[in-house]
């Protein structure tokens, strides 16, 4: 024993903790299992058989599961166009949170030198205020009297009693304020960990700043941007909030219905059957998403 | 291009300062780099030969001063506008492309034609044509370096800029790719400006280097020239390993084969220094000889050199590394000097505590001014 070598006995050591360590994986997951035994599989679970309840069921005769798929045809015949909008709604906000995060993730990552972590604690600060209040805040903000439409209109963008607040418009700009920073986050970490010799390397290679831009930052971000949109796109499509702040019930959005539905008149089947065919759409896009912009090939 | 216009491709750099917030990087350079040469910016870190590289290539702009490639004035020039292309120090490859889009990259973006064609020659030269569709990351470093310079290459660029390109490869590679990059300089003819801190590096590669220290050049020609008949203790230091001794200069007088010579004493003892490697003229003078040029023999034996002997030496080391031995020897004054012999079998190694004397042929001594300090370019790691 006392012959080993330093390494030698390192070696040796660390076999042993490896040995010992058989079971040690499964203990770290462990906790995680079980939250997610307890607080996804399970309402997942009861969600499911939600929406194969039998639609005359009520509080007072009570719930049966009578595998009454019927349920998905209802939901989507009532209810496509909310669905068809949250779709439209979020995909308009993730496009426009991907413009504004894009921009302000690359100044923050290559432009903002000493200024960098400040601008980054005011990316994430409005989270220190609660959500909804952020949410009302906008309500005086695009209010009809509000400073904001009397300039629009001024300016003529805005007709003479042409409004923001209960418009499509007010319920996207909420949704993109409130999802921004989600965006921002990934898209700086992303555009953070490219090298800058490599953009010196495309101009030493004949591409203008323009070029250079597309052929290499661009594509070496796109990690941050599939994350980023993901982030953004998900939450968005299934936000309630935004559309029953800012908007009226022509801007309503599938999040309002299967709220009103559980809450108010207690369809469970329709609502867990809507929360189903939502969930299934957002998978089914993020899926043929990845698959096109391809991550695994991506550094 | 035709022949009549190869003295015009040359690159210039006149008076070219580049000043950063705190410090002065490059001092008014002037340099010539003539065409089809290879050329090489030699010094330590921070001596500027890297902004001079980044001057060339685009990266920095010059405080003041000129950079032209024949007659244009580039000085100005954006780094996509000029007919420069460089060798980056980490290589720079692009992650998300495979090796032939890596090298393709330049030709695309000048929207040039046979593009298949001239990539598949490039990556024949630099023989990695089986590596075309893999990703930089799965490559190794040396074939890294290669796809690097292929990258580069293809553009045919007027000067081709190495910045420390053989930096990040273990030694073994390193050497086999000096002989590399040599011959495919000399295949493709184009200039080659490489900016190294390997002295052996640029001696082996370039037929021409300059010497640069704190911004300015020290010296530049040859690599013989610089070695033999160093100007500064900076390059005599900095290029290979040079025993200075003080001395006083007595004046110039005829030598024994009729050129003229500087003389100086020396510790007591009189050396001649030909004229043409005297870079002093008055007052102290450092005396300078390579350690492979010092003989050295047990006291009072005969040593194969005309002139005077530095007599009462005794060897403090004798490190023996196979092809010569490297002797410490003592002086009477205190100083130790470095003697390297040759292990021609022809005498036992000296061992220490041997008194011995030391000699060398005048021709191959230098006289450099004594007020420049003696350890200047010497390197402590």
């Amino acid at each position: 024993m006392a012959a080993l070598t330093a390494p030698a006995r390192a070696a040796e050591n660390s076999a042993k903790r490896v040995g010992g360590s058989r079971w040690t994986g499964y203990w770290l997951l462990a906790p995680g299992a079980l939250w997610l035994g307890l607080f996804f599989v399970i309402p997942f679970y009861s969600l499911v058989s939600a929406s194969l309840f039998d639609p005359n069921g009520s509080v007072l005769t009570g719930y049966k599961v009578s595998y009454h798929f019927a349920n998905f045809g209802t939901a989507l015949k009532d209810y496509h166009a909310e669905l068809l909008r949250s779709l439209g709604y979020a995909g308009l906000a993730t496009l426009i949170c991907l413009v504004i995060g894009y921009v302000l993730a690359y100044a923050i990552a290559f432009k903002s030198g000493r200024w960098r972590n400040l601008l980054l604690v005011l990316v994430i600060a409005p989270f220190f205020t609660s959500f909804l209040l952020r949410t009302l805040s906008w309500k005086l903000i695009l209010a009809d009297h509000g400073f904001v439409v009397s300039t629009l209109q001024h300016l003529h963008v805005l007709g003479h009693d042409g409004r923001l607040l209960n418009t499509w418009i007010a319920v996207v700009a909420g949704i993109v304020y409130n999802f921004l920073p989600f965006m921002v986050l990934p898209l700086y970490a992303s555009l953070e960990k490219i090298d800058g010799r490599l953009v010196e390397a495309a101009g030493d290679l004949y591409a203008s700043p323009f070029k250079a831009f597309f052929k290499v930052t661009w594509p070496l971000s796109l990690p941050g941007v599939v994350a980023g949109t993901l982030l953004t796109f998900i939450p968005a499509a299934g936000d309630y909030i935004n559309a029953q702040l800012l908007g009226s019930p022509g801007e309503r959005m599938v999040g309002n219905v299967i709220q009103s539905l559980f809450t108010s008149s207690q369809d469970y089947a329709t609502a867990g059957a809507l929360s189903l065919i939502l969930m299934v759409i957002i998978i089914a896009m993020v899926l043929a998403y990845i698959r096109k912009i391809g991550t695994e090939d991506l550094v | 291009m035709s022949q009549a216009s190869e003295g015009s491709r040359s690159l210039h750099l006149s008076q070219v300062t580049k000043e950063f917030a705190s410090f002065t990087a490059v001092k008014s350079l002037d340099l010539d780099v003539p065409h089809g040469s290879f050329f090489a910016l030699l010094g330590p870190s921070g001596c500027g030969k890297t902004t001079t590289l980044r001057m060339v290539a685009g990266l920095e702009t010059p405080t003041s001063g000129t950079i032209r490639v024949g007659d244009t004035d580039i000085t100005y020039a954006k780094p996509y506008q000029r007919p420069v292309n460089t060798v980056f120090q980490s290589y720079a490859l692009f992650p998300h492309l495979d090796i032939y889009e890596n090298v393709a990259f330049g030709l695309r973006r000048r929207r040039s034609k046979e593009v298949d064609k001239q990539v598949t020659e490039m990556l024949e030269l630099v023989e990695l044509e089986s590596q075309a569709r893999k990703k930089p990351a799965q490559l190794s470093g040396g074939q890294q370096q290669r796809v690097a310079l292929a990258r580069a290459l293809i553009n045919r660029p007027e000067v081709l800029l190495l910045d420390e390109p053989l930096g990040a490869l273990d030694l073994k590679l390193r050497r086999s790719m000096q002989l590399e990059l040599k011959r495919i300089q000399t295949e493709v003819g184009l200039t080659f400006v490489h900016v190294t801190h390997d002295q052996e590096e640029a001696m082996t590669m370039a037929d021409t280097i300059a010497v640069m220290n704190a911004g300015v050049i020290e010296q530049m020609g040859a690599p013989d020239e610089l070695y033999e008949n160093p100007r500064t203790t900076f390059v005599a230091n900095f290029l290979g390993q040079s025993n200075l001794i003080a001395g006083k200069i007595i004046g110039r007088e005829k030598g024994y084969d009729g050129q003229p010579v500087v003389t100086v004493d020396m510790q007591g003892t009189v050396a001649s220094i030909p004229a043409a490697r005297a870079h002093a003229d008055t007052g102290a003078g450092w005396v300078g000889v390579r350690p492979e040029k010092v003989l050295i023999a047990p006291a009072g034996e005969q040593i194969d050199a005309p002139g005077s002997r530095l007599t009462g030496g005794v060897v403090t080391d004798a490190s023996f590394v196979g092809v010569s031995t490297q002797y410490l020897v003592r002086m009477p004054w205190g100083q130790e000097l470095m003697a390297f012999e040759q292990n021609t079998g022809a005498r036992p190694i000296l061992s220490p505590g041997t008194k011995v004397d030391v000699s060398w042929r005048p021709e191959f001594a230098f006289l450099l001014d004594a007020s420049q300090d003696a350890r200047a370019g010497i390197e402590d790691d």
